[in-house]
Parts: C-alpha cells; structure tokens; sequence
C-alpha cells in the first residue's frame, strides 16, 4: 500500500510540469500559433528558477524567476513569428537551441548546487487520512496550481468571450482581423501565456522535482508536452488525462528498473519517448475523419491596412 | 462640395454619411483616389467598378479596416476618424463581407457574438439572434457550426449579425454573388424592407440588371477614382458598363458552322466519397461532351464543383476506370498526368496555390502542367528554353502583360494570370478542357478574351466543359448548361432554352428532387 | 510606434544574398555584448572565435573535418525543408547510422577481414540512417502523425539504443570497462588526405553530395517537384506530383545523408564508437541549412562557418576560459537572424508613427 501510495505521488510530481507547459502551449495554439521553443522556455525556466530560488533562498521567487524566463524567451518568439512574419516551425527550433544554449551559460554558475525543495501542503487531520490524505491534500502547490491552471483555461476558453476571441483568432485570422480584432495582439498574448506556463513547468524541475540543476534537465519533456496538446484534442480537460498517463509511464519504466527485471535500463528510459510516437500514431489514426486543430495553427498572418 | 445627387429625394438635409476626397496609397499605387460619396438615408446606393477599381479599398475604409492617407468622412455632417470596425460598428455603419467574415469551427450563435463587442450576456444576444431572424425572414439554428451551413446560410449568419447591431447603414459587397436567382429574390425583399426603416444600404455589385432593379444612386469607380455618379434606372446595362470599363466591351463571338463530332469526354454514373469532412459527395454524375461543343455547369459554390473538378481531372481518382472517358480512353483509374498525355486540359477556380504555385515563375508554371506532355522535360532534366518559350507563346497569343519576361506568378494581375493559366493549356492543342469559374474576379476587357479562346478552342474540335456561376457568362458561350446541387447533376438542356427561372429551381434543388425519386439519370 | 510588413510583388533576389550576411554581422554585434557582459574583452574573444582558427593548418584542417558532417546533413535536411516537412531528427539518424556502421568493424575487429569492410559499413550507415528515417515519415504520410514530434522523439531514443550497444554487447573488453567499442582497424577507417593531417575522405564525400542535390534541385524535375510541394502543395498535387512519395523520398534522403555523415564520424576522426561522440551535429544542421538558404552551395559555405565556431569555441574556452556554451548561445542567436533577415526576402519593413488612436495590434 505504501509502495502504490508512493506511485501515485510520483506520478503526480512527474505529470505536473507536463501539465503545466501543455496547458499553456494548448492555449498558444488555440490562438493559432504553434510554438515548438516549448523545451527551449522550459529549459530556460529551469535554470533562471533554479537561480532565483538559490540566489533568494525561496522557493515561490524561484517560480516567478521561471515564469519571466519563460516569458521573455516567448517574446523572442512572438517578435520573430508575429512581428516578422517568420515561419513558426523554424523559429520554434531556434528557440530551442537558444534555450539549451543559454540556460548551460546561465546554469553553470549553480551546477552542484542544492536548494531546499518546494514544501508539501500538510492539513492536520485531512493530510493524515491514510492513503487519500496525503494524495489529495499532501501535494507541493505547484500540483494544485497545475491544476487550478487547467480548470481556469477551461473556464477562459468556453466562458468568456475573450476566449471566444482566442478561438476565432484560432479558427480563421481573416475573418477575426475583418470584424476588427487585433489578432497580432492576440497571439502575443497567447503566446507569452505559453510561455510563462512552460518557464514555470521548467522550474518545477529543480524547485519541487529534483532540488538541483543539471543541464538539459528537461530531457524532451517540452516535446513530450507538445505531443500532449495533440492528444488532448486542443481540450483542457483531456490534457489533464494524457499528462497523468505520460507521468505514469514515466514513473512505471523507473520503478521496472529499480526492479531489475533484467531488461537494459536504456530501453526502459526509451519508454516515455516510443510511448509518444505510438500516441501521436494512434491518435492521428482515430482522426483520418478530419483534424480538430485550430483551423489557422501555424500559419502566417500579415494584416494588410 | 455637396454632389448633387440625382434623384433628388433629399433636397435640403445632411447625407449620413460623406466621404470627401478620400484617398489611399498604398505606396506609389493609389488605390482610391480622391473620392467623394454621399450615402443618404433610405437608399440604397450602388459601387459600381471591375475589379481593382478600388470598390473594396473604399468600404474597408468606411468600415474603418483601413485608415485613409488622406481625406476624410463625416457621420451626419460631423467628422468622423474610425479607429477599428468596432467603432465603425458602435456608429451604426455594418458590413456584410463577400468572402464572408465567419468562422467555420464555431456555432451560429458564436459567430454573431463574436460580431456584436461583447455587450449582452451570451444567452440573452441567444434570444435576441431568434427574433431578429425571425421577424426578418432569415432563419437559423444558432447551435449548428459554420461549415455545416450552405453558402445561403451563411449568408444570412453575416446578415443577422449584421442587423442585430441595429445598424443605420450596411455595407453589401456582391451579396448575390453566391445567391440563386430566387434567393437573391428574398434578400432583395429584406433589403427594401431594410430601406423602407429608414436605413441607408452601400450596395456593391457587377450585376447590372440587379443594381438597375434595386438601386436609387449608383456610384461608378474605375482605376481609384470616381467615374460618376447616377440614377441606374435612367441608365442601360451597356452605359453602365461602358462606364466602368472605359470603353466598349468587345463582344464574344462563336465561329459560324461549329460542328460537333464525336463524344470527347464522357462520364458514366461517377460516384465518389468526399476526402474532406467538409466536402460534398458527388452521385450518380453522367454527362457525355462531344469535340466542338462547350457544356456549363451551373450551380451554387459547394454543391459538389470542386469535388467533380478533382474527380475530372485526377487529382482524385475513381476506381473504375471506364467511369470517365477521355477521347475513347478509360481514365477513371489514371493520374493527372496521365490524363494530360491523353490530352486532357485542366484550369482550376483557384489561380494562386491550385492553378499556380503563386512565388514560382511563370516558366515554372508553365513546367508544373506541362512537364508531363510537351518536351520540357528529358531525361529527367528541365529544359528551360522550352519553359521559357511556353511564356513567350502565352504571353503573345493571351496578351499577358507584366512586368519582365520571367516573373513571379503571385506579381501579375488577377485577369493577367487568368490569361496565362488558360493560354498555358490551350497553347497545348487539348481535345478536352475542364475549366473552372474561367473569369471569376477578371476584369472585363480579360474575361472577353478567356471566352472567346474557349470558343475559339471549341470550334477547333475540342470538348470545353465550363464550370460558373455566372450565368450571363454561361449564357454567352455554352451550348447546353446542367446544374450542380449537392453532388447531383441536372440534365443538361440546350443553353437557348434554359432560362434563369428553370436554372433557380435547379440551383435551388426543387426540382431535383422530383426527378430524383424515380432515380432516372442517364446520359 | 508600429512594425507594419508590406508584401513585395517579387521575391528580392539581392536580399536572399545578403540576407545571411547581415545575420552574422547582427550576430557578431550581439555577441560583442554577450562577451562584455560575461567580462571577456570582446576584441580578444572574437579574435580567438572567428581569427585564429583561421590561422592555422591544423585548424584549417579540422574546420573542414566538422564541417563535413554537417554539410552533409544539412543538405539532406534542406530537401526536407523545401518540401515543407520538417525532418528534426537528424541527430538520431547520424547516431543510428553511426552505430549500424559500426557492426562491421565490431564482428570483424582482429580478423583479416579485406578492403571491403569500409565501403560495407558507409552502406550500412546509410541504409540505417534513412530507414529510420522512414519512422516519422511513415507515421507522418499513413496515419498523419506529425513527423516534428515523432523524429525528435526517435533522436532520444537513438541515443539511449547507442549508449546500450556501447555500454553492453558491443563494449571492448580491453577497455577498462569504458563505454566504448574497441579502435578499429585501419580496414574500417576513412583514409586521410593528408597523412599526419586531419582531413580525411569524408571531406570529399560531402562535396561530391553538394554537386548531387545542387544538380538535382537546379536542373531536374525531380528538384523542382520537391521545390513545388513545399512552396505550394495543392498546386504541386495539380501538377500531378504524389506529396506523399515526396515525403517519403525527402526523409529517406535526408536520413540517409545524415547515417552516412554518422558512420564517416565515427570511422574517421573519432575511430571506434563511444557516447556523445556528437557534439549535437544534426541539430546544429539545421541552423546550417537555414544559414545556406537552403541551397546546397550556401549550405556548403554555411557549414564551413558554423565548424569554424566549433573550432573557435574550444580555442576561446582553452584560452580565454569562455564557457562552451557561448557556442551554442552563438548558433542560436544566428539562426534568429537569419530567419528575420528571410523575412526581408518577402516583405519590406517599415515603421509607423501612428496619430494617436490605432487598434490593430501590430508587435
């Protein structure tokens, strides 16, 4: 029982920073921009958080440190694809190699370094019930955030008519530029919310996850996060399914090797990645009626005035 | 500055709204020029011109999509600086968009929200969207996504939309344009009924006949600047034609004693599933076209053009090969490429990203249709000078103009591209060509010339098949005419006896029906 | 203020060739402040970058020798790129090129296998490089995966499969349990051009793949289907070219440019097979491949110039204790001008001085 209670809150730790940058991706390319850089913002949240956390001794200047990271690395982004018009695939890789690069520089300074890792909520009594106690109310913040972040996009997208916008942006940026929305203005809003999503995924990496800073740390998990929005459809609540599953087999191919079943442990760690070709197959697959991606993802959009 | 209207319903009074010397340049390209206008209440005022003559670079101003470079406009005799059509919308001014302003993946009732700025809560902008389209006659189901809706459909979601604002004046551009003939009947009753409220309407359309019908002032654009303006009413379809041309419109003839001789392209019962959620399913299409002879296709867009387009022409493929027969060769099963070595000719509606690859040369061009049949291509290799002397060719008999010899397809004018894309595969002696809207946004001195090269090619023994809907287009140049509605194809009949009220019902899909009940078409 | 693009009727041919230039002066510029801020004397430090590896036929040499595998990579990668699919797994197909190379030298390390060996081992890389290549593109053209995720996911994955064969089967027992294959023998290796030097066959290879796909792009129909798929896909599908096979046919190429270039690597300047042994080549093939236009000569000049950074970097870090990733920051930094000075191909720049109410959202 302790062993499975430990699973889940593993896997809840391992989903969470998937969690985090999908849902903020989802939203970026419901306003019909696809931003690959998801890695290269995650990688950057993970240092500059890591940094701040160090340099400050907390945890939560830690996190805002990412989400800036993050942030400010969007806006290269936004410059580069809304500004000039540049092709969003191309930009979102350079972004990615940007962010290796930079968040290596930044991180050199701290690598070997150890900071005390985000503390777990603890309700007296709630907390203490066996087995739910701790699963339900014994979590870092950064996992109710997760959370609280899915369910108040949702909210935004379906419920309000400024995600009305964003999706109409998302559909068709014609049409929307013709009724007199500023969809340049949009995206970048979008955008920059992806971004501040996935500089804060980053930093839960060394801030909650593990309480160091390597590089490269994020290990694909901003692809992984990609492949995540996919599957989900473009819909919240189906993010918060596929990232458990991802988190899930994350934690299953570390406890098979701990197990020792005699099985290379390279094969194991290859896991999570064949697990999200195989997803994106079969999701693709389910879908040959036709595509529920935002009809203007990844394309270019110059107003003419 | 006043113009003096010529109708003189409004002696004394300020028009609603005026525009004075309003211009825009785009940089040295001036695409209005000066221009002053004067739209009163309760009227209904035609924008005349061809295309390029600045019609839409007008209303987008008005609407406050784009900001003039200089001039100005005034609401009810006060200056007037929009900002966005939000303000332009907050006025009263409403647009209802040719290419329609809508989102396919969204509901009706999200589409017009998305149009009204937010101010009423969801459920109550619900009901009021009801009434309004109620008490106007245009009924929705404001639940049901945009790509489910026909293209009337759609119209009246921008229509509503539109009137929900409560607007003092509309703008229409080429509202008809999509309509069959009896639905452009209803709208013509709304749009009295709209004037007869008090309200101005801008309307914009190159249908003569319609605007001499409806309209009170007309107003005539030709290269940015302001022709005229006038009363249609005291005016023929020819003067104003003359006077949005500039000039006599040189009429198509056929050449006398066109014989038609054996059947060039035949479709037997073509069947095929659409690859395209969106897309229509064509059924049960039969038609046979023999050399010498140019059938049309009429029909509203989207009930099946495109689909029959690429089932022609191979870029989809059926697979019974003897379901179309081209020149006495089974070709249901072959490519594109196939069909074109068996001579079939192809020009699509699309002239940039179907017809052309639009920052590709023309040789390029020239090379993507005839890399399959004509030499351009040994061993694999390119031959350029080949290329380039399809341009030369096309350039001399279709009197392309452009600006250097070689250029990029997207730089040339709609009507020059046309004439290129048509010369391309004419030049290329096709026994069958399959031509799609063949004057679909060209101005008029282009359009005579792409349809006297589809009668010419006619005469010399080719089968033309001519997809539009254009019906005066149709008229002038087909033999016999058949109607498209939702994948079905009507009988043809011989385009003398095919008036505009039997090709409505068609278009409309009413009787159809009848004849579909006892499932009889043949060929 | 407002950044407002206006579309130019024709591409501007003068800006495709300057465009790359002025990315790398905006480049230089932004790394002179880089240099200051980390408080290296910039003048120094981008002597030591761009100058001094320069001068030198060793590292004259050993420019040429980095930039061979990314020449021949990026070219591959630029097919891809023209047809509009995004191949972003070259990296995985350099290493699983690399270590399906390497099964020859391995199974025949110690016996007198004959001359053959090297000729069977560049087929294998690049028969390995282009199947797995086929992965994404399989994925990509039978059930619509997209083939961004799927050859990035497959580059992880081939990174993990080396480090297996090096750490286990294939791992030298005189290797004082070091993960990595026994030397190979001189059958197995690349002969160098100049003995004693650096430069080895490979160098040519490349060239020889420039002259292929500049002749194949520039003359044959084969070249412009790929160009016409990716610049306008419905009227590629008028013109009766099959997207799909295009697809496939980029991937296959590309993949398997990208083995080859892998086992070249390994059985010339590295000699035997060993983790990270790359120093990211098929990613920094892509900055490559944009840098050059994606024209296979530019991409020639492109890969000389990112090698040279390669080569700079290491001599900055010996000399001046500049960290290695300034090298990476550098690659990235140039790729984000070059693609913004692309843009200047299409569009003209111009700012605007609004009166005092504007909506529309320009950035």
């Amino acid at each position: 029982m302790a062993l499975f209670e430990a699973i889940i809150l593993s896997v809840l730790a391992a989903s969470t920073p998937l969690l985090i940058a999908a849902i903020g991706e989802l939203v970026t390319e419901r306003a019909g921009v696809l931003n690959l850089g998801v890695e290269g913002m995650m990688i950057m949240g993970a240092a500059c958080g890591f940094g701040g956390a160090w340099l400050s001794g907390s945890v939560i200047v830690g996190a805002l440190c990412g989400i800036v990271a993050g942030t400010l690395m969007s806006l290269i982004f936004a410059l580069m694809t809304l500004g000039l018009a540049v092709n969003q695939v191309a930009t979102g890789l350079a972004l990615t190699i940007l962010g290796i690069g930079l968040s290596g520089l930044i991180g050199a300074g701290f690598v070997g370094e150890r900071i005390t890792p985000a503390p777990h909520l603890y309700i007296p009594g709630l907390t203490d019930i066996p087995f739910a106690g701790r699963i339900l109310f014994g979590e870092d913040g950064f996992i109710y955030l997760s959370l609280a972040l899915v369910i108040g996009v949702w909210l935004f997208l379906y419920r309000t008519q400024a995600g009305l916008i964003l999706r109409a942006a998302g559909d068709n940026h014609v049409s929307a530029h013709a009724l007199g929305y500023p969809v340049l203005r949009i995206r970048m809003f979008a955008v920059m919310f992806g971004g501040a999503c996935a500089g804060l995924a980053g930093a839960y990496l060394p801030l909650a996850y593990t309480p160091f800073f390597i590089p490269g740390m994020t290990a694909g998990r901003g692809w992984i996060a990609l492949a995540l929005v996919v599957f989900a459809s473009w819909r919240p609540g189906r993010l918060v399914i596929g990232a458990y599953l991802f988190g899930a087999v994350t934690i299953l191919q570390l406890h098979t090797q701990a197990l020792g079943l005699g099985i290379p442990s390279q094969f194991m760690s290859a896991l999570p990645y064949l697990a999200t070709v195989i997803v994106l197959v079969l999701i693709s697959r389910a879908r040959t009626g036709g595509s529920t991606a935002p009809a203007a993802l990844g394309t270019v959009f110059v107003p003419d005035r | 500055m006043l113009d003096p209207t010529p109708t003189g319903l409004h002696s004394g009074g300020t028009p609603l709204l005026q525009t004075v010397g309003l211009t825009k340049r785009y940089g040295n390209f001036l695409a209005n020029e000066a221009i002053d206008i004067d739209i009163w209440p309760q009227q209904i005022h035609a924008l005349l011109g061809e295309n390029g003559a600045g019609k839409s670079t007008l209303v987008k101003t008005i609407y406050g999509l784009i900001q003039p470079s200089e001039g100005e406009m005034r609401w009810q005799g006060e200056k007037m600086v929009l900002s966005g059509p939000s303000e332009a919308r907050a006025r009263g001014i409403g647009m209802v968009f040719q290419h329609f302003s809508l989102f396919d993946n969204l509901t009706v009732a999200e589409n017009v929200a998305l149009g009204l700025d937010g101010k009423e809560s969801f459920k109550d902008m619900s009901a009021r969207l009801e009434e309004v389209s109620n008490v106007y006659g245009l009924p929705l189901d404001p639940k049901r996504e945009v790509w489910q809706l026909s293209v009337g459909e759609r119209q009246r979601i921008e229509i509503v939309r539109v009137l929900m604002q409560n607007p003092k004046f509309l703008i229409l551009d080429e509202p008809t344009a999509v309509l069959t003939p009896q639905e452009a009947d209803q709208l013509f009753i709304v749009l009295d009924r709209l004037k007869a409220e008090g309200r101005a309407i801008l309307y914009i359309s190159h249908k003569l006949e319609e605007v001499k019908r409806l309209c009170d002032t007309a107003t005539i654009l030709r290269g940015g600047k302001k022709v005229s303006t006038c009363n249609p009413q005291q005016e023929t379809a020819a003067s104003l034609a003359r006077m949005m041309v500039g000039a006599d419109i040189k009429e198509v003839k056929a050449a006398a004693g066109r014989k038609t001789t054996v059947p060039r392209l035949v479709v037997n019962d073509l069947n095929m599933e659409p690859d395209d959620p969106h897309g229509v399913r064509l059924a049960n299409i039969s038609l046979e076209l023999k050399g010498g002879e140019i059938l049309g296709i009429a029909g509203v867009a989207g009930n099946g053009q495109d689909e029959l387009f690429a089932a022609l022409s191979g870029e989809r493929q059926c697979p019974d090969p003897g379901t179309i027969v081209i020149d006495g060769h089974a070709a249901g099963h072959l490519s594109i490429t196939l069909r074109r070595k068996l001579g079939a000719a192809f020009v699509p509606e699309e002239r940039l990203g179907h017809g052309t690859a639009p920052r590709m040369k023309l040789s390029e061009n020239a090379l993507l249709t005839g890399h399959a049949a004509s030499g351009m291509v040994q061993h694999g290799f390119v031959n350029t000078a080949a290329t380039l002397s399809t341009v030369d060719r096309a350039t001399e008999t279709f009197d392309v103009r452009k600006a250097k010899r070689d250029p990029e397809a997207a730089s040339l004018s709609g009507g020059n591209l046309q004439k290129f894309i048509v010369g391309r595969e004419i030049l290329r002696n096709p026994a069958v060509l399959v031509v799609s809207q063949p004057t679909w946004g060209v101005d008029a001195g282009a359009a005579a010339v792409i349809r006297q090269a589809l009668l010419d090619l006619a005469a010399s023994g080719a089968a033309v098949l001519v997809t539009s809907q254009d019906l005066d287009e149709l008229a002038e140049i087909t033999d016999r005419i058949a109607v498209m509605f939702h994948g079905h194809l009507s009988q043809p009949m011989a385009t003398a006896e095919a008036t505009r009220e039997k090709l409505g019902l068609l278009m409309g899909g009413s009787s159809l029906e009848q004849k579909e009940a006892p499932h009889a078409v043949s060929a | 203020m407002q950044l407002v693009l206006e579309k130019r009727a024709e591409r501007s041919n003068t800006i495709a060739l300057i465009s790359p230039l002025i990315a790398i002066g905006l480049t230089i510029v932004t790394m002179t402040i880089l240099f200051a801020i980390l408080g290296k004397n910039p003048i120094l430090a981008l002597h030591a970058y761009f100058i001094a590896p320069l001068s030198d036929s060793y590292s004259l040499q050993e420019i040429a020798v980095k930039a061979t595998p990314l020449v021949m990579i990026a070219v591959g990668l630029s097919l891809c790129y023209l047809a509009n699919v995004w191949n972003i797994g070259a990296e995985g197909q350099f290493l699983i090129g690399a270590v399906a190379g390497s099964w020859l030298p391995v199974v025949t390390h110690g016996t007198d296998a004959g001359y053959w060996v090297l000729p069977a081992m560049l087929v294998c890389g690049t028969v390995a490089g282009a199947l797995y290549a086929l992965i994404p593109a399989i994925c990509k053209v039978k059930f619509g995966a997209s083939e961004i995720l799927t050859s990035l996911m497959l580059v992880y994955v081939a990174d993990l499969f080396l480090d297996y064969m090096v750490r286990g089967p294939w791992r030298d027992p005189n290797g004082f349990n070091f993960p990595t294959t026994a030397e190979f023998d001189p059958v197995a290796t690349v002969p160098l051009l100049v003995s004693g030097g650096r430069l080895h066959l490979g160098a040519i290879i490349a060239l020889l793949v420039v002259a292929a796909v500049a002749v194949m792009l520039g003359r044959t129909i084969k070249g412009f289907e790929i160009r016409v798929v990716g610049a306008a896909p419905r009227a590629a599908r008028f013109g009766g070219f099959n997207s799909n096979q295009l697809i496939l046919l980029t991937f296959a190429i590309s993949g398997g440019l990208a083995g080859l270039a892998g086992i070249i690597e390994v059985a010339g300047p590295v000699g035997h097979l060993q983790p990270g042994f790359s120093p990211g080549y098929g990613f920094t093939a892509i900055i490559v491949a944009f840098l050059g236009r994606l024209n296979p000569v530019g991409i020639l000049i492109a890969g000389l110039f990112l090698a040279l950074t390669f080569i700079g970097g290491e001599q900055a870090q010996i000399a001046m204790k500049i960290p290695l990733d300034v090298t990476k920051v550098f690659q990235g930094i140039l790729l984000f001008y070059v693609l913004a000075c692309d843009s200047l191909i299409l569009y003209r720049f111009r700012l605007i001085f609004p009166s005092p109410k504007v909506s529309s959202g320009a950035v």
